[in-house]
């Protein structure tokens, strides 16, 4: 048992092989066996990274009570010079290790259910290989020992999203919205490259100076205290965790970088709870724990992370409240959620690590209950036939166990005891309010009430009531195969808030931090998330319109402003085409076209003038090149002549 | 006379050769005066064989290769112009401009 960390290089290779072997293969014989292949490839994967988890966790803690962070398999991938080393391998520590089940577990399930959601679908083999190839990429960023493979496996993750959200490529909005993730992350990265070249630039000299046998210039490295601080010493950290961070925020989706994430949407619906909502919009942030002991040491960047992470959190949470379509509303939900992961890291610190604990701890458990609001979605979509909650109602008694699990999910998300986001939410805001941080406690509790809201909104009205729509009279119940792994997460969303989180994952010092000191949290908490649904029941718990339309009607101006997303979109189009594309790159294209492109006609065409010239000696006549021959012979024999003293 | 007398009359031999060849509209004409360099080269050879290395006969060997080789290269050479003349009628060296093309 104890080799698992050994072999932990199988938990990505398994997603690997399938995915050569689908995608090449497999899928052009038979689409379904591609199904299968895949899901018992995540299951071997899934078992392998409960197995390591088991293991690892079965360790017992140093004296300071953390775990080791080990390398066990890593090969030189690319040897640019002596010293100069990146390595391709494995890296367990706690959060590694956390990250490994929680993309596993959600992928396998995501896997099963896919195989009822896609069943007929006649891209059914591509489908499961670019699944493969994602939860490859992810595994691979979540275990990279470096940033340079971290930064290769974190564009692998963007490639496959792109594959994924196009996956309906025929339809415009897909290929539109496919297309802008791509650009928008893809912009972020270039902040993440720039940052990673600045970090190299200004730290490889130092790594050079430390000279230990057999250190490359990892994370073990990195995150070396010594190091940290021989690095904050050349004063170029800040900028360039900063430009780092810029890469987090691109994936995370953090404002203003979130607008591709709602987009993201027209993906398959479990693409969306695999991609958009448990696993690789949580890189930004796990990247940013990842390189922690750097943030810790520059507290105006977290700070930064911390308000950035805030006001994403209360942005979203109130474009969601407007919301029509289910998955846009669980889109912005995840944005929300995400900006409470990134503002309890931004509070963290190393003396007080518990905003770090609390934000992977609510990472954890947000991936569950999020996958399984996006898989109920997924069902309810089915049946419905429609994204729109005002087509749905009355699903509560034709849909049951999607209306029990749903439930669940909504209970978690919103805080309520005893589900997962109880627990978690309540480390955040107690993080918030240890590190005397008012202005978050605030913030995050209200976010906390339009959480359970807006959450409680999309479950009323598409579960309560009467119908309001002919697909929704006829909905009738998902497959057994869609429905095992909504109960499994429904499980774990109940249990999820019960694992002793801070005794795995934590950094730092690591005395308790008197998780459960204060009582007011969790009754503030608990107060607002139920006043929050209360006022969702008054609203729409009669599955009706008449009384949003009268608060939609009192607030119209603002209502409107929100229900359009506060025009961020019409912004990015107007600086972009009216600003970007008029003053920049029209400039630039006719420079190109007229100045680089003439340039290259020019020598063409003066080639080509030239040519024709010497074509006038090109007779065709033997004697005539006989003569030269003759010159020729005579010309060298003279310069030998001159030359051979 | 003595080697440079020889030397001299096979350069002027050759030098009629180079001339001929650049100046004979006729591809008969430059047939003959390619011979006529040969001839010249297979006097060098022979004269310098009398004067330098008397008691061998190296150069005159050369000498009888050079006209084996003249004669197999006229033999070439007339078929490829009785083939010239056959598509052409004529033999003029002037009209073959293919090469240009």
């Amino acid at each position: 048992m104890h080799d698992m960390i050994a072999y932990a290089w199988l938990i990505p290779a398994f997603p690997f092989i399938s995915f050569l072997l689908i995608g090449l293969g497999v899928r052009l014989y038979s689409q379904k066996l591609a199904g299968i292949i895949a899901t018992l490839s995540i299951g071997a994967s899934f078992a392998c990274a409960l197995t390591l988890a088991i293991t690892y966790f079965g360790l017992a803690p140093d004296a300071e009570g953390l775990r080791p962070t080990l390398v066990p398999w890593s090969f030189i991938w690319v040897d640019y010079m002596e010293g100069l080393r990146v390595n391709l391998g494995i890296l367990v520590d706690p959060i590694s290790v956390l990250l490994m089940v929680v993309v596993t577990t959600v992928s396998l399930l995501v896997h099963l259910y896919s195989m009822g959601y896609m069943k007929g679908e006649t891209g059914y083999g591509r489908y499961f290989t670019w699944l493969n190839l994602f939860t490859f990429s992810m595994l691979g960023l979540v275990v990279a020992p470096n940033i340079i493979q971290t930064y290769v496996f974190w564009e692998l993750v963007g490639a496959s999203s792109f594959l994924l959200i196009g996956y309906y490529y025929e339809r415009g909005a897909a290929v539109a919205a496919s297309k802008k993730a791509f650009i928008v992350t893809r912009f972020a990265d270039l902040g993440f490259l720039l940052g990673i070249i600045l970090l190299g630039y200004v730290g490889y000299p130092l790594y050079q100076g430390s000279g230990v046998e057999g250190q490359l210039f990892d994370y073990t490295y990195l995150t070396n205290p010594q190091n940290i601080t021989a690095l904050v010493g050349t004063g170029f950290l800040g900028i360039s965790l900063l430009l780092i961070y810029m890469g987090a925020a691109g994936k995370s989706a953090m404002f203003p970088l979130h607008i591709w994430l709602p987009d993201a949407m027209e993906g398959p619906t479990p693409v969306s709870a695999l991609i958009h909502a448990a696993t690789m919009v949580v890189a930004g942030v796990y990247l940013v724990a990842r390189l922690f002991p750097l943030f810790s040491t520059t507290p105006d960047v977290l700070e930064f992370v911390s308000y950035v992470g805030l006001f994403t959190c209360a942005f979203a949470a109130i474009i969601a409240c407007t919301q029509d379509d289910i998955k846009r509303v669980l889109a912005f939900s995840t944005l929300s959620q995400l900006g409470y992961m990134m503002f309890a890291l931004g509070l963290a610190s190393m003396d007080q690590p518990l905003g770090y604990v609390a934000s992977m701890f609510h990472l954890f458990t947000h991936a569950f209950f999020k996958a399984l609001l996006f898989l109920g979605a997924g069902a309810i979509i089915h049946a419905v036939h429609s994204n729109d909650i005002w087509h749905m109602g009355g699903l509560k008694k034709l849909m049951p166990v999607t209306h029990l699990t749903f439930l669940i999910a909504v209970l978690a998300i919103s805080g309520i005891w005893p589900f997962a986001g109880f627990f978690s939410k309540d480390e955040i805001l107690l993080a918030a309010l240890q590190g005397g941080k008012n202005i978050h406690f605030i913030g995050g509790l209200l976010v906390a009430g339009l959480t359970a809201f807006y959450m409680a909104r999309i479950y009323f009205l598409s579960f309560w009531g009467s119908p309001r729509s002919k697909g929704s009279s006829h909905a009738h119940e998902a497959p057994l195969i869609m429905l095992i792994p909504l109960c499994v997460l429904a499980v774990l969303s109940l249990v999820g808030g019960w694992v002793p989180f801070s005794d795995y994952v934590t950094i730092g010092l690591t005395e308790h931090q008197g998780g459960h000191g204060s009582s007011i949290v969790p009754i503030l908490g608990s107060l607002v998330a139920i006043l929050g649904l209360g006022f969702s029941w008054f609203v729409y718990g009669r599955g009706e319109s008449a009384r949003s339309d009268a608060i939609a009607a009192k607030w119209g101006m603002v209502f409107g402003w929100i229900k359009n997303k506060f025009y961020m979109d019409e912004v990015y189009q107007f600086i972009t085409h009216q600003m970007i594309f008029r003053f920049v790159a029209t400039p630039i294209a006719w420079f190109d076209r007229n100045v680089v492109d003439g340039a290259v006609n020019l020598t063409g065409w003066l080639t080509r003038r030239a040519s024709s010239i010497f074509t006038l000696i090109q007779t065709g006549q033997a004697q005539t090149y006989g003569v030269w021959f003759v010159v020729g012979t005579g010309v060298t024999l003279i310069m030998l002549w001159f030359t051979k003293g | 006379m003595n080697l440079y007398h020889f030397i001299i009359f096979s350069l002027f031999l050759f030098s009629v050769g180079i001339y001929g060849v650049l100046t004979r509209r006729s591809a008969v004409g430059i047939l003959i005066a390619i011979e006529l360099m040969l001839n010249a080269g297979a006097i060098n050879l022979a004269v310098f064989n009398r004067y330098l290395a008397p008691d061998k006969v190296d150069g005159q060997i050369m000498a009888l290769f050079v006209m084996a080789v003249a004669a197999a290269e006229v033999l070439v050479g007339m078929a490829i112009l009785i083939m010239l003349f056959r598509r052409k009628k004529s033999v003029d060296i002037g009209q073959l401009d293919i090469l240009r093309h």
